[in-house]
């Protein structure tokens, strides 16, 4: 696939560090302000489709291989079933909010909330890795010509 | 209640579109449709007046009103779930015109081969 | 504000009889767009920015799947005949949808009015959620905390439909006996 003109290839070489660092400040501020997961996750895979949009499908191959996808995918889901079950190991139910909550850590702080900062980085890689997966296979990557 | 009724309204549009339409691609862009539909009534039953988005700052007063938190963490859910469902639909047209070179549901009757 | 919440809602309206009944296919996606748009600008509307920024991502990825699909195989909707199945067809469609608004305006008289909800089971998750999980973002609170497994079903769900995607779109398939 090809790439675009010199003008949005630099526009984009500009606007994509800000829209990751977006991302990354709206996944981890999950517990503090409007966001979590879901909306830090989506925003950092619209960062990767642009990249994706703007130079070609080879140039950006060479940053993002297919494997980085697929790993980072299933390790998102597995650390999140991993926090779910470190309630079990400890005796309690499962999904128990175990970590310091209020009483070493501050509440406003970054530091808080116990278990839910762990959580909302999990979903977001999660959900980052499955939304630029869904975009290659059914946008970018050629039909086959015959069954 | 008339925004409910309009809500309401909405949803059977994309209804009308899935059971009458012969594209596939109507039948999926109706379908999207009463996603969105979904979505927005259930945001609308928990508004509430005068209230502010359900996060506690610091410096509050005593006497906040918020908006119902409970419809909003379902509707976050549900709106990355439907766009699950709108990719595998999207995969499934793909693979039916690669065979049959149509999107008419009319001509798509062969089971086998 | 109430009159800004029914104009958005007349242009979703009229923007889904365009997507719908469009011969282009093209024109009829782009309608769809302006649906998910309006759409957000509500979302703010009804004091909900978790919602808006999740919203207005994924319309965009999902404008641009549609479009990469339509541009892929054919443009323009082939599909019309006149004729008597037609006309039967849409007639039966319209006794269905007038039944249902009929019931459905007959059960939203029971709802409470707009603007004042019942708050039964949120009245606990707001007053005992900043001292229960410590945390401040009280949605972030209920995914997580309260009804953690929603959101663990959610996970799996997403995880399932990119295998699916992918199985049905790879080159190797099933060769003849």
């Amino acid at each position: 696939m090809r790439g675009m003109t010199i003008i949005v290839k630099r526009i984009t070489q500009l606007m994509t560090p800000s829209i990751f660092l977006l991302g990354v400040y709206v996944i981890l501020h999950g517990h503090l302000t409007p966001g979590g997961g879901f909306a830090g996750g989506v925003l950092i895979a619209g960062a990767f489709v642009l990249m994706v949009l703007a130079f070609g499908l080879e140039e950006t191959k060479s940053e993002i291989h297919k494997w980085h996808v697929s790993f980072s995918e299933s390790l998102g889901i597995f650390l999140f079933w991993f926090l779910a079950v470190l309630g079990l190991i400890q005796g309690t139910y499962l999904f128990y909010n175990m970590l310091a909550k209020g009483v070493v850590a501050i509440p406003g702080r970054l530091f808080s909330a116990g278990i839910i900062p762990l959580c909302n980085l999990a979903i977001g890689i999660e959900v980052a890795a499955a939304l630029y997966a869904i975009f290659l296979t059914l946008a970018v990557l050629k039909m086959v010509e015959k069954l | 209640m008339i925004l409910y009724i309009l809500s309401i309204l909405l949803f059977v549009i994309g209804l009308y579109g899935v059971l009458v339409k012969r594209n596939l691609i109507k039948i999926i862009i109706g379908l999207m449709i009463v996603e969105y539909a979904v979505n927005l009534f259930f945001t609308l039953i928990g508004y509430r007046n005068g209230g502010t988005p359900p996060i506690i700052t610091k410096g509050m007063g005593e006497q906040i009103v918020f908006v119902d938190p409970l419809p909003q963490a379902l509707v976050l859910t549900a709106i990355v779930i439907g766009l699950g469902t709108t990719a595998l639909l999207v995969s499934f047209a793909v693979r039916i015109y690669e065979k049959y070179n149509t999107f008419d549901v009319r001509k798509i009757r062969k089971l086998r081969g | 504000m109430f009159i800004i919440l029914v104009l958005l809602l007349v242009l979703m309206i009229l923007g889904a009889i365009v997507a719908l009944e469009s011969r282009d296919l093209l024109s009829g996606i782009i309608s769809l767009g302006i649906i998910g748009f309006a759409l957000t600008v509500i979302f703010l509307l009804l004091q909900a920015p978790d919602l808006a920024i999740v919203q207005i991502v994924i319309e965009t990825i999902t404008l641009v799947i549609l479009i990469a699909a339509v541009l892929k195989t054919t443009k323009t909707d082939t599909t019309d005949e006149i004729g008597l199945p037609k006309m039967t067809l849409w007639l039966i469609g319209l006794a269905f949808i007038v039944i249902f608004l009929i019931s459905a305006y007959k059960s939203c008289q029971h709802l409470p009015e707009f603007g004042s909800p019942v708050l039964r089971m949120a009245q606990y998750y707001i007053d005992q959620g900043f001292a229960v999980t410590g945390a401040s973002n009280l949605v972030a609170a209920v995914i997580l905390d309260f009804r953690g497994y929603d959101t663990l079903g959610e996970a799996t769900v997403l995880f399932t439909s990119v295998a699916g995607v992918i199985a049905v779109l790879r080159k190797v398939g099933r060769t003849r006996p």
